[in-house]
């Protein structure tokens, strides 16, 4: 099974089998939550995806790794189809499924695909509201008014994101007050409060130093168990530390995608194996 | 040491390159000299000449007559002592009733008495236009930077815009004069020049409100996209709120532009003399768009060059000029601080 057209020279190159190399594309797993098939994309004439495909497990983390302007960060907006909103962005040919359903289709309401998959973006982006605002946010533009329900909510995803003992007592305070970690614990709250499926994190612990960023890489640990996510990084220790699996992209297509462990220790390809060791990136 | 390894033809080309450079600065220098010089002339002539009109030297410091009164013919003559007085035609008619006779006086039309009609005017016309104009500023802008998809037509919409902004302010008059005063019927009225100072300083206030929504931040609207808003619900919660203030107050700077502009109003909006106030002798609240009011540049300009200069029509031309000059650097005076204020405050 092939996912990119890389992916064939380089097995050859480096003497792997090609099924050794690649089990990211199989017959379509039960536990299958995000399907991609044959992605092309582009930004303006500059093709960014180049036949892409791939499965994302459901309640497993996935890292998206490699480096600067290989297009994971690109596909991972797909996802939601935040890219809908670059008018220069252009999904040319192939389908993502999500939850079995083509989110490209006419039907699919990119509002409605939004609530079901959540993204928490590179720089933390608490909006300049209470902290309690943040997380109500999305409930409230759901057309959630009670206030005991919203009580209830946000203070599940605070604790969910391990915040809540750190900002019970100043709720009102302005979220723009919190440290850099806190922040983004905050957008990660603030994206669990509406109950999505699947949660997008575009490196999200770039800005952070190593303290916040293992708090950030224990929460990913616990929230995996009720959702599938799916993270960009540049950092290789931490798609070590917290993924499960882990696709490498090189130059707009998946070079390879497979177990972490594996990836790590026995990449299939050399440009794999360059590029978690440091030679280039 | 290092030797010098320059020949005497190297030595006079350096020498002549440090005169050329010594000469650029001084004509540099002299030009921005000379810019502030005549700036400085100019204020300086209207607050030595303007300032004693309106500003007294004891309580209440302020000429409160040329502040309060609606401008008035000016009478001069001499008293039984033989000296010059000059009055109001109010206080004229008084001094003749008292004196039981006709008293032998030069008049001068509009020199006397006060400038409040004008005041007033001015700032009605001011503050209806920049409303309208916002309203519709804001609506548009909002339309452009957050909405439209670049493309030929939206190319089109927006160098219409600057152009709209290099259009010479008597066109906007006569096209208020056209369309509002003689095809709508509404006269010369407070609603004509609303509507034509509106279209006039639109340009301004859509420009400043696209530059306020793109200053906030792209994470706002990308955070609440995340979570599922539409895109109306993202900017009217988590964008307009933070652009608001920096429109508003780029926008006051807008209120300098439609407060000083002469032509636009003179066919459309502004009488050369009135007594009433916008507020008295109306029918019904509806009169109130469709009258006529005196108006600062408009005076200004009347004084200028309908009344004969002389050193007796002196005064209320250097009173209205300084009173108008004060009026317009309070209100960019505010709109700088407001607008440092804003940048301190603001929570990104």
């Amino acid at each position: 099974m092939v996912s990119g057209g890389v992916g064939e020279m380089e097995a050859k190159e480096t003497g792997l089998s090609r099924d050794a190399a690649d089990d990211g594309v199989g017959e379509a797993r039960a536990d299958t939550i995000i399907s991609v098939r044959g992605l092309d994309f582009f930004y303006g004439p500059i093709q960014a995806l180049f036949d892409v495909s791939l499965d994302i497990p459901r309640n497993l983390v996935t890292a998206f790794i490699g480096p600067s302007g290989c297009g994971k960060t690109t596909l991972l907006r797909c996802f939601n189809r935040m890219n809908d909103l670059n008018e220069e962005a252009r999904l040319v040919r192939g389908t993502i499924m999500i939850g079995g359903v083509d989110i490209h289709d006419a039907a699919v309401d990119p509002i409605e695909l939004r609530k079901r998959v959540g993204m928490v973006f590179q720089r933390s982006n608490p909006f300049p509201k209470s902290i309690y605002e943040n997380v109500a946010y999305g409930l409230r533009v759901g057309g959630l008014r009670d206030k005991g329900a919203l009580d209830e909510v946000v203070e599940r995803s605070l604790r969910n994101a391990a915040l809540w003992d750190e900002v019970r007592d100043r709720l009102g305070d302005s979220a723009m007050a919190l440290s850099g970690g806190q922040q983004q614990r905050l957008c990660i709250a603030r994206a669990i409060a509406v109950e999505p499926d699947i949660i997008l994190m575009d490196e999200p612990c770039s800005g952070l130093d190593p303290i916040a960023t293992m708090k950030v890489e224990e929460l990913i640990h616990d929230l995996k168990r009720r959702y599938t996510i799916v993270i960009v990084t540049h950092n290789m220790q931490q798609a070590s530390r917290c993924s499960d699996r882990t696709a490498f992209f090189y130059l707009g297509r998946l070079v390879e995608l497979g177990e972490t462990m594996r990836v790590f220790t026995n990449p299939a390809h050399k440009q794999t194996e360059d590029y978690i060791t440091g030679r280039f990136g | 040491m290092r030797a010098i390894a320059m020949g005497r033809g190297a030595s006079v080309r350096a020498g002549w390159r440090r005169a050329a450079e010594a000469a650029v600065v001084l004509a540099l220098r002299g030009a921005t000299y000379a810019i502030l010089l005549a700036a400085g002339f100019v204020f300086a002539d209207i607050v030595w000449k303007g300032a004693p009109v309106v500003l007294r030297p004891t309580p209440p410091f302020v000429n409160v007559g040329f502040l309060t009164q609606a401008p008035q013919t000016l009478h001069v003559f001499e008293d039984g002592a033989g000296r010059e007085v000059r009055l109001g035609e109010r206080d004229f008619r008084e001094f003749q009733a008292r004196s039981g006779r006709a008293v032998a006086a030069r008049s001068f039309a509009h020199a006397g008495g006060g400038i409040m009609p004008c005041i007033v005017g001015t700032v009605l016309l001011t503050l209806g236009s920049i409303a309208i104009a916002l309203v519709l500023g804001i609506l548009c802008a909002i339309y452009l930077s957050e909405y439209s998809r670049q493309g030929p037509f939206i190319r089109v919409v927006r160098l219409a815009i600057v152009n709209l902004a290099g259009v010479p302010s008597i066109v906007f008059g006569l096209f208020g004069f056209a369309l509002f005063v003689l095809f709508f019927g509404w006269n010369v009225s407070l609603l004509a020049g609303w509507c034509t100072l509106a279209a006039m300083v639109l340009p301004v206030i859509i420009t400043a409100c696209e530059e306020s929504l793109r200053s906030v931040p792209a994470g706002f609207r990308e955070g609440a996209l995340a979570l599922g808003a539409t895109r109306w619900q993202a900017i009217w919660t988590n964008v307009l709120p933070h652009a608001l203030p920096g429109m508003l107050t780029s926008s006051i700077l807008g209120i300098t532009r439609v407060a000083g502009e002469t032509a636009p109003i003179m066919f459309t909006a502004a009488y050369v003399i009135r007594d009433d106030l916008p507020w008295q002798g109306l029918g019904n609240a509806g009169e109130f768009f469709f009258q006529g009011v005196m108006a600062l540049p408009y005076h200004i300009y009347y004084l200028s060059s309908k009344v004969p200069p002389n050193e007796y029509t002196r005064d209320a031309r250097y009173g209205t000029v300084f009173v108008f000059l004060a009026l317009v650097f309070a209100i960019t005076l505010m709109s700088i601080l407001l607008r440092a204020r804003m940048r301190r405050s603001r929570p990104w």
